[in-house]
C-alpha cells in the first residue's frame, strides 16, 4: 500500500521549472531512494513531501502529492502537523547550538509536551532509535555541537524520531560523513524502516543498491524509471538509466 | 645547477611586495595603537593628578555627593564628590537601554524573519537615516518637544533623568537595532530549517531557535547602546538640566559625566583642581569604555559556539 502517491507534479521556481510531471507512488515501511545528477530535481521533490518548499519565494506546485489519501497541499492541510508526520533530515547535521538532550526534546516541547519524566522518555526511546543512546547517554547535558559529525547526524535523526513521524525524509543524510559513520547510519536506516516509510536521496548509487527497496531514478526534473531497486540495477529498461548507474555519466 | 640554486634563493618580486605591504600595515597599526597609547596616557595622568597634586583622596572623589569644585567644605577639602553624575550616568544608560532593547529585538525580528522585504526597503533606510543624524539634532528636538512634554505630564522643570532616557532611548536604538539585526542574520539558515521541518511554528522557531541562537550577539548589541548612550555628551546635556546633585527622581534636573564635562571644561584653567578633576571625570569615562569594550568582547568569547 502506498504512503504517498505523487500524481501528474509540476513545480516552478519562478519561471524556471524544476519538476515534470512527476509521479510516483511510495510504499509504506519501505526505503525509496532517489537517484540522479545534481540539479535533477530529487531534493526539490522531497522538500515537496513536508511542504519544505513553502520557505522558498516564488515556488508554484501544481498536481498532487497525496499522504495517506489526503491532500497535503489542500488549504486546510495544517502545515506543521504535516511536518510532524513527515520528518526530515538534512545534508549537513544540523543539531541546534544546545545540549543533546534539549536538541531531541525541542521537537515534543514545540507540540506541548512538558512532562518531564515523558520527556525523558522520549528522548532515551529516540537516541535508542537512532542507535546513539549507548554513545551519548552519560553526555546528555553536552552541548550538541561537541560530538562527531557522525554523531551529530544521528542525533539530528533521534530528534526527528521524537516527535512520531511516520515518514522519514532523509536529503543526501551521509554526504557530509566518513565510510564508518555512512555504514552506521545506512544500517540503521535498514532498521528503521520496519516502523517507518523511508524517502532517501542520494547520490552514492552503492548506497542506494544497498539500502533501498525501490529507486527512483531522475533527470532533468523528470523521474526517468522507478521500481524495485534490485531490477532496476540489474536490468535497467531505459538506456540513461543503464549509463547513470554504470557511471557513464552524471 | 648553480644557476638553479642562486635562483631559488633569491627573493622573487612577489615576495618583496608582500613585505612592503607588510611593513606599511605594521607602520599604520604602530601608528594608532601610539596614537590610543597617548590619549589614554594623557588623560590618565591629568585625572591621576587631582589625587596626586590637589590631594583628594580617590574615595571622597568616588563617592562624595557634593560637586562645588573650587570651594572647600567644612574639614578643608575640595568639594569635588562626583557620585551625582556616576549615578546620572548609570541612570540614563540604564534606562535607555532597557527601553530601546525590547523595541530593538522586536523590530530586528520583524526585519530578519517577519517581513525581510519590507525591513530592506523601508526599515532599513530609516536606521540608517536615524544613525546619520547629529547628536546636537537630537538634543535639540528633546529640548523643544521632550522637555516641555514631561513638564505638562509631571510638573517642574522638565529637565532630568527622563528627559535624557527618552532623547538617547531614540538615539540608541538604530544602532541596537541594526547590530541585532546582523545577529539574527548570522543565524544559519539551517537551525531554522531543522525547526521548522518538526512541526514547529514561525513564532516557535524565532523564540526558542533564533533568538536562543542570536544570544550573544543580542547581548553585545545591548551593550553596544550601553556604551554609546554612556559616552553621549550633548543631547544629554541640553536636556538634562545639568544639576549637579544626586539624582532622587526621574524629572528633577541631573547630570553626567559628559554633561558636566562639556558644560565645564571651557571654564576652568590648566592645571588647576578644577581642571584636573575634569580630567578625572574623563578618566571615568574611559576606563567605562574600556570596560564595555571588555565586555562585549567577553560575551563574543562565551557566547562562541564550539
Amino acid at each position: 500500500m502506498s504512503k504517498i502517491s505523487i500524481k501528474d507534479m509540476d513545480l516552478w521556481y519562478g519561471d524556471f521549472q524544476a519538476l515534470h510531471g512527476v509521479s510516483l507512488e511510495i510504499p509504506k515501511n519501505q526505503i525509496t531512494a532517489f537517484i540522479g545528477p545534481s540539479g535533477c530535481g530529487k531534493s526539490t521533490l522531497i522538500k515537496s513531501l513536508n511542504r519544505m518548499n513553502d520557505l522558498v519565494e516564488g515556488c508554484r506546485i501544481e498536481g498532487d502529492i497525496m499522504l495517506d489519501g489526503k491532500d497535503i497541499y489542500k488549504s486546510t492541510m495544517n502545515v506543521n502537523s504535516l511536518r510532524k508526520n513527515v520528518g526530515m533530515v538534512f545534508q549537513q547535521p544540523n543539531p541546534f547550538p544546545m545540549s543533546i538532550y534539549n536538541n531531541i526534546a525541542y521537537g515534543p516541547r514545540t507540540h506541548g509536551i512538558t512532562d518531564k519524566k515523558q520527556l525523558d522518555e522520549i528522548v532515551e526511546k529516540s537516541l535508542r532509535g537512532a542507535a546513539i543512546w549507548e554513545e551519548v547517554k552519560d553526555d546528555l547535558n553536552k552541548n550538541a555541537l561537541s560530538i562527531s559529525g557522525g554523531q551529530q547526524q544521528r542525533i539530528c535523526i533521534a530528534r526527528a524520531l521524537a516527535v512520531q513521524p511516520e515518514v522519514l525524509l532523509m536529503d543526501e543524510p551521509t554526504s557530509a560523513l566518513d565510510p564508518i559513520s555512512t555504514a552506521k547510519i545506512e544500517e540503521l536506516v535498514t532498521e528503521l524502516k520496519e516502523k517507518y516509510t523511508i524517502v532517501m536521496v542520494t547520490h552514492n548509487m552503492q548506497q542506494a543498491s544497498r539500502v533501498s527497496d525501490q529507486t527512483a531514478f531522475f533527470f532533468n526534473g523528470r523521474i526517468i524509471e522507478s521500481g524495485d531497486t534490485r531490477d532496476m540495477f540489474t536490468n535497467p529498461t531505459k538506456k540513461q538509466t543503464e549509463d547513470y548507474i554504470s557511471g557513464r555519466f552524471g | 645547477m648553480e644557476e638553479t640554486q642562486s635562483k631559488f634563493m633569491q627573493k622573487s618580486s612577489k615576495r618583496k611586495i608582500e613585505q612592503f605591504g607588510r611593513t606599511i600595515s605594521f607602520i599604520c597599526i604602530a601608528f594608532i595603537v601610539l596614537i590610543v597609547l597617548s590619549i589614554l596616557y594623557f588623560v590618565i595622568s591629568k585625572g591621576v593628578s587631582t589625587f596626586t597634586t590637589d590631594g583628594v583622596s580617590v574615595i571622597d572623589f568616588l563617592f562624595g555627593d557634593i560637586w562645588r569644585p573650587g570651594e572647600v567644605g567644612e574639614n578643608g577639602e575640595p568639594l569635588v564628590g562626583a557620585l551625582p553624575m556616576i549615578l546620572g550616568s548609570f541612570f540614563v544608560t540604564l534606562l535607555s537601554a532597557l527601553l530601546a532593547t525590547p523595541f530593538s529585538i522586536a523590530a530586528a525580528i520583524y526585519m530578519v524573519e517577519i517581513s525581510p522585504k519590507a525591513g530592506k526597503k523601508i526599515l532599513q533606510p530609516v536606521i540608517e537615516l536615524l544613525v546619520g543624524i547629529p547628536s546636537v539634532v537630537y538634543g535639540f528636538i528633546g529640548l523643544t518637544v521632550v522637555v516641555p512634554f514631561i513638564r505638562s505630564i509631571f510638573g517642574g522643570t522638565g529637565f532630568g533623568i527622563l528627559s535624557a532616557t527618552i532623547v538617547l532611548f531614540v538615539m540608541i536604538l538604530p544602532t541596537v537595532t541594526s547590530m541585532a539585526v546582523d545577529a539574527l542574520k548570522s543565524v544559519p539558515r539551517h537551525y531554522r530549517e531543522a525547526s521548522l521541518a518538526m512541526g514547529g511554528t514561525r513564532w516557535q522557531t524565532i523564540y526558542k531557535v533564533v533568538l536562543r541562537a542570536a544570544t550573544p550577539g543580542l547581548l553585545t548589541a545591548v551593550v553596544f547602546g550601553m556604551a554609546r548612550a554612556f559616552g553621549e555628551a550633548l543631547a544629554v546635556q541640553m536636556v538634562i538640566g545639568n544639576a549637579a546633585m544626586v539624582p532622587t527622581d526621574l524629572i528633577t534636573p541631573a547630570s553626567t559625566l559628559t554633561s558636566i564635562l562639556t558644560m565645564s571644561m571651557g571654564n576652568t584653567v590648566m592645571g588647576t583642581l578644577e581642571n584636573n578633576v575634569l580630567w578625572s571625570l574623563a578618566t571615568i569615562l574611559l576606563v567605562m569604555a574600556l570596560f564595555f569594550n571588555i565586555l562585549t568582547r567577553w560575551i563574543g568569547k562565551k557566547g562562541a559556539m564550539k
